[in-house]
């Protein structure tokens, strides 16, 4: 599915956090957002699957559309866009009082969903395969979510958000409290979760944004207490090389400030 | 910077120690100062105090004469706050002994099966109806505030977050938490007089007194409880596509749900041996009453307590103690429980 942004400002309150973003995000591809903290990045991301607005007084301004469908229509449930829009968080988030198992059936177990025994085990087999953890918790998968490594633990949210099937997956900072190993291990998991998924990674790391991305957004704020914007949206080997912007060169080199 | 002078005192690592076991030598030295002060004839309490001082000045000053300035001060208020926890704990094993000293040798099978109908002069009776009240007008009381409770706490921490009406609920929940217990207990007696009739003291009308003090406890408790649980599993759940009210039952709830049970049975432990508001709100009963809704007073066991006490006979005073300890009991099990549910229902992190 592809996404559409359209002009997106994004409040939080009175303050203005993002202002005109619009870009164009290729289904099937992997996108990263790029730039310094503060700049909006993860709150643009949240607004993917209107997770933002789960947070009191904030709002989006302008249009989004993912497949066509504008996301903030007025008839449009937002639990319907998180089932197509999943998310990877920062932090591993393994549910405390599940098992791994659990963990990743939870996109059915917490909305009830009634499925049969095999048909449940092969969801949980192809999900952990899928985030590469098989291997390494198939012998413990009654063992709790919570005392997987952390990496193992963010790959076992990967597999929680794979499981219940969504067409985008949203990743915020994913690596961000791991390991060279499990950053790498999942680094390959998106490579190859990118021929089924359209994914959307924001990360500090450049390397890994040219290493997994087809197209670079960069973010940057005007100034301290101004809101974020979009600097430059294109490929990534074009961002990496030969940047539109001599801002986003500055930022990648190093050269910032 | 190259040659640091080790044999200089300031940079030197290691100082003179007392030796091993000095507090037990100063120990050994208050006691006998103690014991000199008791032949003495200065008391007990007198003995004591003087054998806590020596020790809490003598350990102290020995180490700032051996060792060093710090060292005495962490002796000095290591002995302080060892001081503080015995004053705190004395009291209360003091306590325990006594209940269990003078409730026991009440403990019968006739005390525990028997009420008080028809006992006259020597005749002996027991608490049954007493304990059998105070099980149903508690479990009435529970059923009414654990509800109501938990609810209101999901929606001051779901729902509520920081709005007017949050706030207000907040405001009423404090001023309820401070509602002295007969308040309670007069309110109740004053709206079954309105709904019922004149005088009307029930079972069902002490339930209601005591969820009024009840609900304030379990609407906080839950509430520290439910803020436990990070926002990162609502959002992990959200990003799920699970809806909020379900995220609120199926994840948040069991996260919390080992806390919120110790919480609602400390709050019942708390109003259990409430005696004011149930004198008033469903009065007393020498007789067996199991029926809450009758109009007919309804013994519990603090109100047993309270009137075995004011008969201010031998056997009153006595059947006070087995009473005492008879709800002493149904506390500590109640504790026990907590403890155990909260421990069988703690998120598992173990590898
Ligand atoms: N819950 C919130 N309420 C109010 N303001 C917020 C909230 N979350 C973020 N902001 C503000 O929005 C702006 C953008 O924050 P955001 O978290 O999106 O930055 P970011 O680019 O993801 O930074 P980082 O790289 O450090 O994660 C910041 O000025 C931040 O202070
Ligand atoms: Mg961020």
């Amino acid at each position: 599915m592809s996404i559409q942004v359209k002009d997106a400002s994004i409040f939080y309150g009175d303050f203005k956090a993002v202002e005109d973003v619009s870009m164009s995000i290729k289904p099937k591809s992997v996108t990263a957002f790029i730039g310094p903290s503060g700049c909006g990045k993860s709150t643009f991301l949240r607004t993917l699957n209107r997770m933002h607005e789960v947070i009191p007084g904030a709002y989006v301004e302008g249009k989004i559309q993912i497949a066509g469908q504008d996301i903030y229509g007025p008839n449009v449930d937002p639990v319907a866009v998180r089932r197509k829009v999943g998310m990877v968080f920062q932090r591993p988030n393994p549910f405390p009082t599940m098992s791994i198992y659990d963990n990743v059936l939870a996109g059915n177990k917490l909305n009830s969903k009634r499925i049969k025994k095999s048909e449940a085990d092969s969801i949980v087999e192809k999900a952990l395969r899928g985030a590469n953890l098989w291997n390494e918790v198939k012998d413990r998968l009654g063992k709790p979510g919570m005392g997987l490594s952390g990496g193992q633990q963010q790959r076992l949210c990967i597999a929680r958000a794979i499981a219940v099937q969504p067409e985008v997956l949203l990743m915020d900072e994913p690596c961000s409290a791991l390991d060279p190993i499990s950053t790498a291990a999942i680094e390959d998991l998106i490579h190859e979760l990118k021929s089924d998924y359209t994914i959307v990674i924001v990360t500090h790391n450049m390397q890994q944004a040219a290493r997994v991305s087809d197209d670079t957004g960069f973010f940057n704020l005007k100034a301290a207490g101004q809101p974020g914007h979009l600097v430059e949206f294109n490929p990534t080997k074009q961002m990496f090389t030969k940047p539109d912007n001599p801002d986003t060169e500055a930022y990648i080199s190093g050269r910032f400030g | 910077m190259s040659n640091i002078d080790l044999s200089n005192e300031e940079t030197t690592l290691s100082h003179a120690t007392l030796p091993r076991g000095a507090q037990w030598l100063v120990g050994v030295a208050a006691i006998a100062l103690g014991g000199l002060a008791l032949v003495l004839g200065m008391g007990i309490v007198g003995a004591v105090v003087i054998g806590v001082l020596a020790f809490l000045i003598g350990y102290p000053l020995w180490a700032l004469l051996v060792e060093n300035r710090r060292s005495a001060t962490d002796k000095l208020i290591t002995g302080l706050v060892w001081t503080a926890f015995g004053i705190a704990v004395i009291p209360l094993i003091w306590l325990v002994y006594m209940v269990v000293a003078r409730g026991a040798s009440v403990i019968s099978p006739e005390f525990l099966t028997y009420s008080m109908r028809s006992v006259t002069g020597d005749e002996q009776g027991g608490l049954y109806h007493a304990l059998m009240g105070t099980l149903i007008v508690t479990g009435i009381a529970a059923l009414i505030s654990i509800p109501i409770g938990i609810m209101t706490a999901i929606y001051l921490i779901e729902y509520g977050k920081g709005n007017r009406l949050a706030k207000a609920i907040t405001f009423l929940v404090d001023v309820m938490t401070g509602i002295p217990s007969i308040v309670a207990g007069l309110f109740a007696f004053a709206l079954f007089t309105l709904l019922v009739g004149p005088g009307t003291r029930f079972g069902f009308g002490g339930g209601v007194a005591l969820s009024l003090l009840m609900i304030p406890t379990v609407v906080r408790s839950t509430e520290e409880m439910l803020k436990l649980v990070p926002d990162d599993l609502r959002e992990a759940a959200y990003a799920l596509g699970v809806p909020k009210w379900r995220t609120i039952t199926r994840m948040v709830l069991p996260t919390a749900i080992g806390g919120i049970v110790t919480g609602v049975v400390l709050a019942i432990s708390r109003v259990i041996g409430e005696t004011a508001p149930l004198l008033v709100a469903s009065g007393f009963n020498p007789n067996m009453n199991s029926n809450a809704f009758d109009d007919s007073p309804m013994m519990t066991v603090p109100v047993f307590i309270f009137t075995q006490l004011s008969e201010a006979t031998a056997k009153g005073v006595s059947y006070a103690w087995g009473g005492a300890l008879v709800l002493f009991v149904l506390v500590m099990v109640l504790n026990l429980i907590a403890r155990i549910v909260g421990t069988i229902f703690a998120p598992k992190t173990g590898r």
